[in-house]
């Protein structure tokens, strides 16, 4: 049976697409089938972080107005069998797809992906209703930022008023140097807040920027953030994983192990 | 700056969550701080009648978690500190 998770956090450049783009890459090197489809309608980007921008020749309004099958629309990435992008349309707003055309088209895909990730545009408008219409799963992104959290907790609300079965907390970009001195909240704060159940802590890493900069996501690579996000695929699989601290940066087994494994 | 930290008593990120604690209660039930304050004084009130009460530092919260933690329906939560059990006056 397929996963499908919404990938959301109600502010906006908290790291959504960043996070969808890493956990479906990880997924797929951990040998799963992924689909990752971005609902951001007119403001499209999880092609642009995945580097699959040059190969988009159909969208996802395309798709729902019927114009071509699903499979058409549908981009392999070839670095990594498996993995599949179901890009957005750059020239169309949100009202162009209706949340019951998404729920169609997700259940016509279901049997063939292990899971289903969706990019959920900022806001909780036409686009989220979307993004959500078709999900029984949801990751929430959060920065330890006032106003971060505070949309974090709205769009909780909104996801348990709409009976999502199960809802966890990705805390992205903190500063450990900053939460030594007492000027950032640490994660177990973030947690205490939202009482929701942590699935991943990211630590703000440049490794981020750059490998966006190269359209190759950062998971799996021997960075702080690629070490953090292989650890939420793991959980997302329902592995037990303990979380890192990476307070003083990799530790030196670490990096000698690190330096023997793959993936 | 050491010097300003040491008399500084709270650090930014402490009053943050401070902040968001009391925020995310009014937004949660969609009542306000002040709604909040009447509710408090209200209970003050009609408690202080029977028993004496530390008013200063009562608390009232609505919150949506459980003693685990979970998250569940919104209920009020109101702490108060009891001065004097036997020396209250009857009526």
């Amino acid at each position: 049976m397929s996963e499908v998770i919404v990938v959301t956090s109600g502010k906006g450049g908290v790291g959504k697409t960043t996070t969808c783009a890493n956990v479906g890459t990880g997924l797929a090197k951990l040998g799963k089938k992924v689909l990752l489809i971005d609902t951001d309608i007119g403001l499209r980007n999880l092609d642009v972080v995945m580097g699959l921008e040059n190969r988009i020749v159909y969208n996802l309004v395309d798709v729902a107005e019927g114009k071509c099958r699903a499979k058409q629309a549908m981009i392999k990435d070839k670095r990594h069998p498996g993995l599949c992008l179901l890009p957005s349309a750059q020239t169309r707003d949100k009202s162009a797809v209706k949340p019951e055309q998404m729920v169609k088209l997700i259940d016509q895909l279901k049997n063939q992906f292990d899971y289903i990730i969706l990019d959920c545009p900022a806001g909780i408008e036409q686009g989220f209703k979307n993004a959500i219409a078709g999900a029984n799963r949801a990751l929430v992104v959060t920065t330890p930022e006032v106003s971060a959290i505070r949309d974090a907790d709205r769009i909780i609300g909104l996801l348990e008023a709409n009976c999502f079965e199960k809802i966890d907390l990705v805390i992205n970009r903190l500063r450990y140097d900053m939460i030594k001195r007492g000027d950032m909240m640490s994660s177990a704060d973030v947690v205490d807040i939202l009482s929701i159940p942590l699935i991943g802590i990211v630590p703000d890493d440049e490794s981020v920027v750059i490998s966006t900069n190269q359209g190759e996501p950062v998971v799996g690579n021997f960075t702080m953030a690629g070490e953090a996000y292989r650890n939420i695929c793991h959980r997302v699989l329902g592995e037990e994983v303990p979380f890192i601290e990476f307070e003083k940066g990799f530790s030196f087994w670490t990096k000698v192990t690190g330096i023997f494994r793959r993936n | 700056m050491k010097l300003h930290r040491f008399f500084q008593k709270k650090t930014s990120g402490n009053i943050a969550k401070d902040r968001l604690k009391i925020l995310l209660i009014s937004d949660r039930v969609n009542c306000s701080p002040e709604m909040m304050n009447m509710i408090k004084n209200d209970i003050a009130g009609v408690i202080s009648r029977y028993m004496k009460i530390d008013e200063e530092s009562m608390e009232v919260q609505i919150t949506k978690k459980n003693s685990k933690g979970a998250r569940k329906s919104p209920f009020l939560y109101v702490n108060i500190p009891i001065l004097d059990l036997s020396g209250a006056p009857h009526k």
